[in-house]
């Protein structure tokens, strides 16, 4: 019962921090299937992350908090869009430029406008997200096993985690089951035949850069704005970068998305449980490795060992009409 | 891949173009600068004042280029291939080890200039070494090293933790790093260097590193301009298909790209260990690694354009310390939008400005030096 | 309501300085299988762009059934009636048919409605047109025939009245070819204008209603099929030249120095594009290989050379074979003697961004003369550059200007230079004159005999038809991969060019 309790606890914070990897994995997702790699996502969640909190404790509104996040992200993803569509940049060179841009600009505008050593002031009640109780949650969570299966692992999340979990198949039917996503899809692979169809390829591309944008910028306001109350600098540790490993991991598609996520989540969230703590069998296992393993797997998996990773077809490449 | 643009004079393509882009990332950093409520002019002198003002400002200055200058190569060796290495970050951060393992072994019966070849060695053999698994994957299975080098970078940061909190803290000691080292494992400054000038580095950390980091550069110069390696570097990252008609081994050729490309970012680990902490801490590689692509980038990829690209950066790094105490709004940070916007404008939108200039020097020259486009095939 | 489904008017276009289309005028009947035949480069796929609405033409009006239509992007082209199956298929190789098909054409925002509409319609072009081919079928796992016909599909979906079809049978076999035309006819008696644009002249007397030739760019010629022929066509198809005055003895062949046998080269595609090929180059002749662009000239090279791995088969140099199917390397092949000059002068052949010595010596670059250790040796590099730039007469004069810099001919006699210079027992040249001004062709010409002179083994490919005829002992024609004749370059260009053209017994044909 003890094991089943600590079960409990892990996975809940597996749910915690993997809201967030999900958030932005998706977001690489509708950028990347489009055609357009984008190794930013953590330059836009940060930023976003900041605008949310640095909103919401000015406003004290939650919602203004995320449209600021989500405008803020939305910015940084249309220099993108305008360095590797318009300007046929190089993409990576594009990304690596706004992760830098947003790694400074968040801690200079905040010592700036909050003089908090590049935090934003605590959010309080009202500015910041606050959790949900599914009905009946507090009735039947004595009952044995379901009980804290409902009460403390589905119930008792933000809003936001409930959206980012439907935003998963709402993107697989968005994808697979509208005329968007067979597009979106379509000029990832070959720009040449959405062209000939009569297809803006530049637009559609837009297009999916600005979604890419929108959900960073959630994934940053449940940073600043829900698990905490308020921006602290570099709070996004690479999480952005966790998620295009969950990404590349997940093949590229938003199911799979959702369990790479949970798994790199669910390694973190252990790898915070355990420390100090022997594993049954294995022994002590040091925190460094669960935090690692994520990348390892992923570029084991790159390598072509387990599987293969096969990118966008057209991914990473400016659209030029061919003569 | 060539884009269809006409050509223009030398001086254009490879001076004002550049520092067209340059100027413009350093605007809208000025803008910046205004947002928080400050004089972006005054901030600027300020800048120059910090790092040029005085012998320790210089000293300081050029300690951070070192860094800068090994990092930039690294990014600089790797873009004459084709590839971006994204890892020096974590290739410096791993040749630590390099560093810091000769030197704990010898330091207290060796003197420094016996102790440094062996710590030169280790720190380029251990950098190279991490990228040498991007580079084969990259070669052998087709990885994208881009995304191979960011994973290692993360990788690297957890192996590095790991080993100076539980492996090479000594016992009893709080702070996860290395014991400090013995004289033997401490680089002579350079503080004779900018006596010559009459400058007087005080208490800046510039140290014999900065030399190697020269002579690095020198060497990358050679070893890209003037080798047969490099000639074959050059054509694989000019064109592939040239490479392969040329009878290039192309998979060879990446790897030992990349090894020499990690090898130069695992030096940089030379300058803040054994030349300014004397012991290997935590996160002492503080950026650079990131910092060589913004320098490779605005050196265009030569070891000419690097070492001033560097030197301004290093400013940077010092000038924005000194920012700091007049202007409180204004951190270290700033740099790091300098270097994201520098990366925007002088990488990934480089020609943006390019047909503009195009048809200012066609209605400039137009009758007077009507050279005939290059054929349409 | 007009006769014509499609009307061009002096439509102009032009590429830099390269013009492309001049003032062409076409006129299509509505109801018939038009073809556009001409060589490579004639400007019929320029044309057929300008009509979908790929480029804008500089000059000249379009008229779609009797009219005016300004079509500026493929959308509009669409909204015309007008389809288009590209030589390489538009088609998203991950998807399946259905999806292919519905792309762009989907009705609603959300495809399910889409889907079952789409589905019908399918099914219902499937009867009508014998187009059988699933739905949900993943297009990479269909063979090229299959998915030429989803492409078919495709414009039929979207409503389209004139198809334009920009060299089918390119990637199909006869058999294949056959049915596609069957499909065609059908098409054409539904009451479907169709445009065929092909080199092959079998294809058009077997299928058209009414043929256009193109030369140069020009409309030179509309002919109705029953009432013109084969040799007419060939002849208004290549043009009554002057053939280039090359100042050449009778050729003294000696041993063999370069022997195919049965070298058959597959792409990655899985298709053959070289077939069972088998020819021998002695020493002291010149053997031409003639044949329009895209018969698998490109990769016959590619795999005697050691760039492209060949499937089958083995290559002889100098009697000692080469790894043909394995990994050929083509710095070990030049060592042993092997020259080549590539076709594609500017992405293989040369690294333009490169200074004119350090081109110079692309391939050559681990020979000791130009090596001091490992280090390059500058100034023997540029002394050894600026020895062949003055016997070749390269301007400018210059080995430390950045090739991008230097005109096609120019260029072209860095590599001519690099290549003969050694001195190679046996030297392959592919297009010695694409993209090179004429003052340069002469002077390319007479060096390619000299070598042959010296008794070296030179294998020519060319698609310039009156080169090959010029330069050549022997002339092997290659159609659809595979060698089809062997004739003597004094053929006439009429029987050449209906072997060029895959019309087979051509000698009985041109008589």
């Amino acid at each position: 019962m003890e094991y089943f309790d600590t079960l409990i606890v892990i996975l809940q914070s597996t749910v915690r921090v993997s809201v967030p990897l999900i958030l932005a994995a998706l977001a690489g997702l509708y950028s990347e299937r489009s055609g357009i790699f984008d190794i930013g996502l953590e330059g836009k969640m940060l930023a976003a992350a900041f605008a949310g909190g640095a909103a919401a404790a000015v406003t004290g509104s939650a919602l203004i908090g995320l449209g600021a996040a989500i405008l803020v992200s939305v910015f940084l993803a249309l220099v993108h869009a305008f360095a590797s569509i318009t300007q046929r940049g190089n993409q990576i060179v594009s990304g690596v430029a706004i992760n830098f841009i947003a790694l400074g600009a968040t801690v200079i505008l905040g010592q700036a406008w909050f003089r908090q050593g590049g935090r934003t002031p605590q959010l309080g009640e009202g500015a910041r997200f606050s959790t949900v109780e599914l009905p009946f949650a507090a009735e039947i969570a004595n009952v044995p096993i379901l009980g804290p299966i409902y009460s403390n692992l589905l119930s008792g999340h933000f809003l936001l985690t409930y959206l980012a979990f439907a935003l998963v198949p709402f993107t697989w039917w968005v994808l697979y089951r509208t005329r968007f996503g067979l597009r979106l899809r379509a000029v990832g692979e070959n720009p040449g035949a959405v062209d000939t169809a009569g297809i803006s390829v530049t637009w559609m591309r837009y297009r999916a850069v600005i979604c890419c944008g929108i959900l960073c910028g959630i994934a940053g306001a449940y940073l600043s704005m829900a698990m905490t109350a308020g921006f602290v600098k570099g709070m996004t540790a690479g999480k952005g970068f966790i998620a295009l490993a969950a990404l590349i991991f997940a093949k590229w598609k938003p199911v799979n998305v959702m369990f790479a996520c949970l798994l790199f989540g669910f390694l973190d969230a252990m790898s915070i449980r355990m420390q100090g703590n022997e594993l049954p069998l294995i022994g002590e296992v040091p925190v460094q490795f669960m935090q690692a393993l994520p990348y390892v797997l992923t570029v084991v998996l790159l390598a072509g060992f387990i599987g293969k990773a096969i990118p966008p077809k057209a991914g990473g490449v400016p659209y030029v009409k061919e003569r | 891949m060539s884009a269809p643009y006409a050509k223009l004079p030398a001086w254009v393509d490879y001076g004002l173009i550049p520092l067209i882009n340059l100027v413009v990332a350093f605007l809208v950093a000025g803008l910046v600068v205004l947002a928080v409520g400050e004089s972006p002019l005054r901030a600027a002198a300020l800048l120059i004042e910090g790092a040029f003002g005085y012998g320790e400002g210089i000293g300081f200055t050029l300690y951070y280029a070192t860094n800068f200058i090994f990092t930039g190569l690294a990014v600089a060796v790797a873009f004459h291939c084709g590839l971006f290495n994204i890892g020096g970050e974590g290739q410096a951060y791993v040749a630590g080890l390099g560093v810091a393992l000769p030197i704990l072994w010898l330091d207290q019966i060796m003197p420094w200039y016996v102790v440094f070849p062996a710590a030169i060695v280790g720190s380029a053999i251990a950098g190279a070494a991490w990228a040498f698994i991007p580079g084969w994957l990259q070669a052998k299975r087709g990885s994208h090293v881009v995304i191979t080098t960011i994973m290692f970078n993360f990788i690297a940061s957890s192996v590095m933790v790991y080993l100076l909190v539980d492996v090479l803290k000594p016992a009893g000691s709080m702070a996860p790093q290395t014991r400090t080292f013995a004289e033997g494992g401490q680089l002579p400054r350079l503080d004779w260097l900018l006596a010559i000038f009459g400058l007087d580095i005080g208490g800046a950390p510039f140290n014999l590193s900065f030399l190697l980091a020269l002579v690095a550069a020198f060497v990358v110069w050679l070893v890209i301009w003037r080798t047969k390696l490099g000639y074959e570097i050059r054509t694989m990252g000019h064109s592939p298909k040239a490479a392969r008609y040329a009878g290039i081994k192309e998979s060879r050729i990446v790897i030992i790209t990349m090894l020499m490309s990690g090898g130069l970012a695992g030096m940089m680990a030379l300058n803040p260990i054994m030349g300014d902490q004397h012991r290997m801490a935590l996160d002492f590689v503080a950026g650079a690694g990131f910092v060589g692509i913004a320098v490779a980038l605005m050196g265009r990829s030569h070891p000419v354009g690097i070492v001033p690209a560097a030197i301004l950066f290093g400013m940077l790094y010092q000038g924005g310390a000194e920012i700091s105490f007049e202007m409180p709004q204004i951190s270290r940070d700033m740099i790091t939008i300098i270097q994201g916007l520098v990366i925007l404008f002088a990488g990934a939108m480089e020609n943006m400005f390019r047909p503009a200039i195009t048809t200012f020097f066609a209605t400039l020259g137009g009758a007077r030096d009507a050279k005939p486009a290059p054929a349409v095939e | 309501m007009s006769d014509f489904a499609i009307e061009l008017k002096g439509i102009d276009k032009s590429f830099g300085l390269v013009r492309a289309n001049k003032d062409i005028n076409l006129s299509v009947r509505k109801g018939t299988i038009h073809g556009i035949i001409g060589e490579n480069g004639a400007g019929k796929s320029t044309l057929m762009s300008i009509l979908y609405g790929f480029y804008q033409a500089d000059d000249g009006d379009i008229f779609i059934d009797g009219e005016k239509t300004v079509i500026k992007d493929p959308n509009a082209a669409i909204a015309s009636g007008i389809g288009m199956v590209h030589q390489h298929f538009m088609l998203v190789e991950n998807f399946t048919v259905l999806e292919n098909i519905m792309l762009g054409a989907e009705e609603s925002q959300i495809l399910t409605a889409g889907i079952a509409k789409a589905r019908d319609e399918l099914r219902r072009l499937e009867d009508e047109y014998e187009l059988e081919v699933d739905p949900d079928a993943i297009i990479e796992e269909l063979p090229v025939g299959l998915q030429q016909r989803v492409e078919i599909l495709k414009a039929l979906y979207r409503g389209a009245e004139i198809l334009i079809l920009d060299e089918p049978t390119g990637v199909l076999t006869p058999a294949e070819a056959d049915h596609l035309f069957r499909i065609l006819e059908q098409l054409k008696s539904e009451g479907k204008t169709i445009v065929l644009i092909t080199h092959k002249l079998r294809e058009i007397m077997a299928v058209t209603d009414e043929v256009s030739v193109m030369r140069r760019g020009e409309m030179v010629a509309t002919r109705t099929t029953s009432e013109t022929s084969v040799e007419e066509l060939a002849e208004l198809m290549v043009g009554r030249r002057v053939l280039l005055q090359v100042d050449k003895g009778p050729a003294t062949p000696g041993d063999v120095l370069l022997a195919v046998e049965g070298l058959t080269v597959r792409d990655s595609r899985g298709v053959d594009m070289v077939k069972d090929v088998s020819f021998e180059v002695r020493a002291g002749e010149i053997v031409g290989i003639a044949g329009v662009a895209g018969n698998g000239q490109s990769e016959l090279l590619q795999a005697i050379t050691g760039i492209r791995r060949g499937t089958k088969g083995r290559v002889l140099l100098n009697g000692e074979p080469i790894r043909v199917t394995g990994h050929a390397d083509p710095a070990e092949l030049r060592h042993r003697g092997l020259a080549h000059v590539p076709e594609d002068r500017q992405h293989m052949g040369l690294v333009l961004k490169f200074d004119e010595s350090e081109n110079s010596i692309l391939g050559y670059h681990d020979d000791p003369k130009y090596l001091n250790g490992l280090f390059l040796n500058i100034d023997a590099i540029r002394k050894d550059a600026a020895d062949k730039i003055e016997k070749y007469d390269i301007r400018p004069p210059n080995p430390r200007l950045k090739t991008a810099n230097f005109s096609g001919g120019n260029q072209q006699k860095i590599v001519l230079a690099r290549e003969m210079e050694r001195d190679p027992p046996v030297l392959v040249i592919g297009q010695p004159t694409r993209g090179v001004d004429v003052g340069a062709i002469e002077f390319i010409h007479k060096r390619i005999i000299e070598m042959r002179d010296a008794g070296k083994a030179v294998l020519l490919v060319s698609v310039e038809l009156d080169e090959i005829r010029s330069l050549a002992d022997r002339v092997l024609v290659m159609f659809d991969g595979r060698v089809v004749g062997e004739r003597s370059p004094e053929t006439g260009e009429g029987e050449l060019g209906l072997l060029m053209a895959g019309v087979e017994d051509a000698k009985e044909a041109a008589q």
